[in-house]
């Protein structure tokens, strides 16, 4: 003990600039919360390309569901949703990425699991996203569920839960496969179109969105069957809680937003004129809810008016108002008969 | 003089001590410090999760693994696959390299450009995109599972692969094989006897013949019988045979026609650093261009050309990990891939891959400059 603490204190001595160059020695609680604020820009970790959640348009602006996040989270701490330094990440890239702090938050269709949350030292902010794994197959093979794909030949990438429920589910129901795994999805949807493999697996909203990109999309179908849970959410790193907080109480207002019926295009109304207390608790009227996070009053107001609430984020991105049109089915609100549901601002 | 030799001796010593104990003081310093990191972070460390369950299945193998493997054996399977196309790519990129480079310096025009423009557009393009091009052109050229091209008996050819009829040795099996490595192993000892004894009788055709003739005799002799193991349609893809994936040939394929361009360029400059005279004095013995390139050019360009011909082999077996890209599990795909994102053990799964790299670098190099030595010295 005494030659550890002695070796430290002679290095840290005889070399305090290099000492400073090695990084900071633990994660202290409200790090990367005083580094947002402080550098007023949200260094923000998404996918290389999937449309509906990270995915830059042809003008190489980033848009999404998990781009609007990151977004919102900007829009809550700094007060501009456009102070957001996207960092395109491949599924195996991510968690280093993140553990090395060159982002503050990842926010890239990632499924909570077990030892994610754990061992590899991560929390999950929520979940932003309610899907599970699916697969492609082209028409002409006549397949009409899963289970008839024994022997089959399935595309997929590395790194991702998709390759552990995959081999699951086919041990488990005592078929035969064989995997190709790819670095980045859109080789292994690539391999797949050009009829390497007989199906094509990954989250559903995945293969909707790479279907999207086809030309011959009706050559495809996705079939019935879903063979896991993949609750799909933000993540930071362990033992920041202060981050943690604000990143779950930014998805929570969202959520709160849509069930007040707060929108970006009524919030300038209601913050004026509502005499709902649960809106002008959550606009910041009444109340010190912002001060609770360590963030202005008009945290929220911020969010709904530059990024919008839940479902307006949803629509646009993945549902009826965008090239998707994916149900909203699992995501919609409790009050309608989804799982979204958010713990009330109080 | 004394006094300033032993204060110059001190004022040395004293400097490296301190330059060392700052060097182990960082090291001990960074060691504390990720372990700092890990533990607040609540990563796990050490090498205990090479014996747990992978639960992944992995779609080319030399050896045996299903998803119960360990962690461990998913590291060998990436081991090997890794080394299988290195080997094979050092080999194919070798003999490629060697006739391009001869035929650069051709005396025929069209030869001399024509491997010219090869070196020039393979070794000017990133290796990554011709990865993606054989691949991705390999697939598309190729029929479906349903429409295999028959290769006469040999096997099949679609966009899965290139299945290949396998043979089963029956009983006797070892007996066969056992005469072939006998008989070719005593055929290579004698014909260097020969050689070295300064004697030039054909002993190459003999072993050659031998090779052939014991082994069947011996086969016949113990009533060997061996059945052929065929590639059929089952269900959605050809079954049975030797199958080598569009992945493995891709890598292949473009690993050696990449690095056959650098070494070409070895090549030529091995040969034309050989002076002229040495060509001019072998023709005027008599020799042709084609025995005084074999006995009197190529023995002494082989010493220009070994040392820059091993940091090829290096490069390729480097090269090798952009597998990933085109699925083929090799050892960054599978265990810097796979594993590391199941376990999150960034430092020890990163440590071992770089063991693995190192080892066989370090390997390549010994047995390249041994080699080298030998053809100095001789």
């Amino acid at each position: 003990m005494t030659l550890h603490t002695a070796t430290r204190a002679f290095v840290s001595t005889l070399a305090v600039g290099i000492a400073l160059t090695l990084g900071p020695t633990s994660a202290r609680a409200g790090e990367t919360f005083d580094q947002v604020k402080q550098r007023g820009m949200l260094h923000c970790g998404v996918s290389e390309g999937l449309p509906g959640f990270s995915n830059p348009d042809d003008k190489g602006n980033w848009k999404g569901l998990d781009v609007e996040f990151c977004r919102a989270v900007a829009a809550a701490i700094i007060g501009d949703a456009s102070k957001v330094r996207f960092t395109p990440l491949s599924a195996r890239q991510r968690f280093e990425v993140l553990r090395a702090r060159d982002i503050d938050i990842l926010s890239r269709n990632t499924t909570w699991t077990q030892s994610r949350d754990t061992a590899l030292g991560f929390d999950f902010v929520g979940i932003t996203f309610y899907d599970g794994q699916g697969f492609m197959v082209r028409r002409e093979i006549k397949v009409m569920g899963v289970k008839q794909l024994d022997g089959a030949t399935v595309c997929l990438n590395i790194g991702s839960s998709t390759e552990l429920n995959l081999a699951d589910y086919f041990r488990a129901n005592r078929l035969k496969y064989t995997p190709v795994q790819f670095e980045r999805s859109d080789e292994a949807f690539a391999a797949y179109v050009a009829g390497r493999c007989d199906a094509y697996t990954t989250d559903i909203s995945g293969l909707v969105a790479q279907r999207s990109k086809l030309g011959d999309a009706d050559a495809h179908v996705i079939l019935p069957d879903v063979i896991s849970k993949e609750p799909l959410g933000p993540v930071v790193r362990h033992g920041d809680a202060e981050w943690t907080d604000l990143a779950r109480w930014t998805f929570y207002a969202m959520l709160n937003a849509e069930e007040l019926g707060i929108t970006a295009g009524n919030v300038d109304e209601l913050k004026a004129k509502s005499q709902n207390p649960e809106v002008r608790r959550l606009l910041g009227v009444e109340g010190q809810f912002g001060k609770n996070l360590g963030l202005s009053e008009d945290w929220a107001f911020n969010i709904v008016k530059q990024v919008g609430n839940y479902g307006e984020v949803f629509d646009r991105n993945l549902g009826p108002a965008s090239p998707l049109k994916l149900e909203r089915g699992l995501n919609r609100l409790w009050t309608e008969g989804g799982l979204q549901y958010a713990p009330p601002v109080r | 003089m004394q006094r300033r030799w032993s204060d110059r001796r001190i004022k040395s010593v004293a400097l490296q001590t301190v330059f060392l104990a700052a060097v182990v003081g960082l090291t001990a310093y960074a060691i504390d410090n990720i372990a700092d990191n890990l533990r607040a972070r609540g990563v796990g460390s050490g090498f205990d999760f090479l014996d747990a369950t992978a639960g992944f299945k992995i779609g080319f193998l030399l050896i045996e693994y299903s998803e119960l493997s360990s962690y461990g054996r998913a590291f060998v399977v990436g081991v090997l696959n890794t080394l299988l196309v290195s080997a094979i790519g050092i080999v194919l990129a070798t003999a490629l390299g060697f006739a391009i480079g001869l035929a650069r310096l051709s005396s025929n025009w069209l030869v001399a450009r024509l491997a010219g423009a090869y070196v020039e557009i393979l070794r000017n393009l990133p290796l990554l995109l011709q990865i993606f091009f054989w691949y991705f052109a390999v697939l598309r050229a190729l029929p479906g599972p349903r429409q295999s091209l028959e290769l006469g008996g040999l096997g099949f050819l679609n966009n899965r692969g290139l299945y290949l009829t396998t043979p089963v040795p029956g009983e006797g099996g070892m007996l066969v094989l056992g005469a072939f490595v006998v008989v070719l192993v005593a055929g290579l000892v004698w014909w260097r006897r020969v050689r070295a004894s300064g004697g030039n009788a054909p002993v190459g055709w003999y072993v050659a013949a031998a090779v052939v003739v014991v082994p069947v005799a011996v086969a016949f002799l113990a009533g060997f019988s061996m059945t052929w193991d065929r590639p059929a349609l089952r269900g959605f893809n050809l079954a049975g045979g030797t199958a080598l994936t569009p992945e493995l040939i891709a890598l292949v394929l473009s690993l050696s026609t990449y690095t056959a361009a650098f070494i070409a360029e070895n090549v030529r400059g091995g040969v034309l650093a050989v002076a002229r005279g040495q060509s001019e004095a072998a023709a005027a013995l008599g020799l042709s261009r084609g025995q005084a390139l074999r006995y009197v050019v190529v023995p002494q360009a082989l010493r220009v050309i070994l040392p820059p011909l091993a940091s090829q082999f290096l490069n390729l077996t480097k090269n090798s990990s952009l597998a990933a890209a085109i699925a083929y599990p090799d050892l960054i795909s599978v265990f810097a891939g796979t594993v590391l994102n199941q376990t999150g053990q960034a430092i020890e799964v990163i440590a071992l891959v770089m063991a693995v790299y190192l080892t066989v670098s370090l390997t390549i190099s010994a047995a390249v400059n041994l080699y080298n030595r030998r053809v100095t010295r001789a």
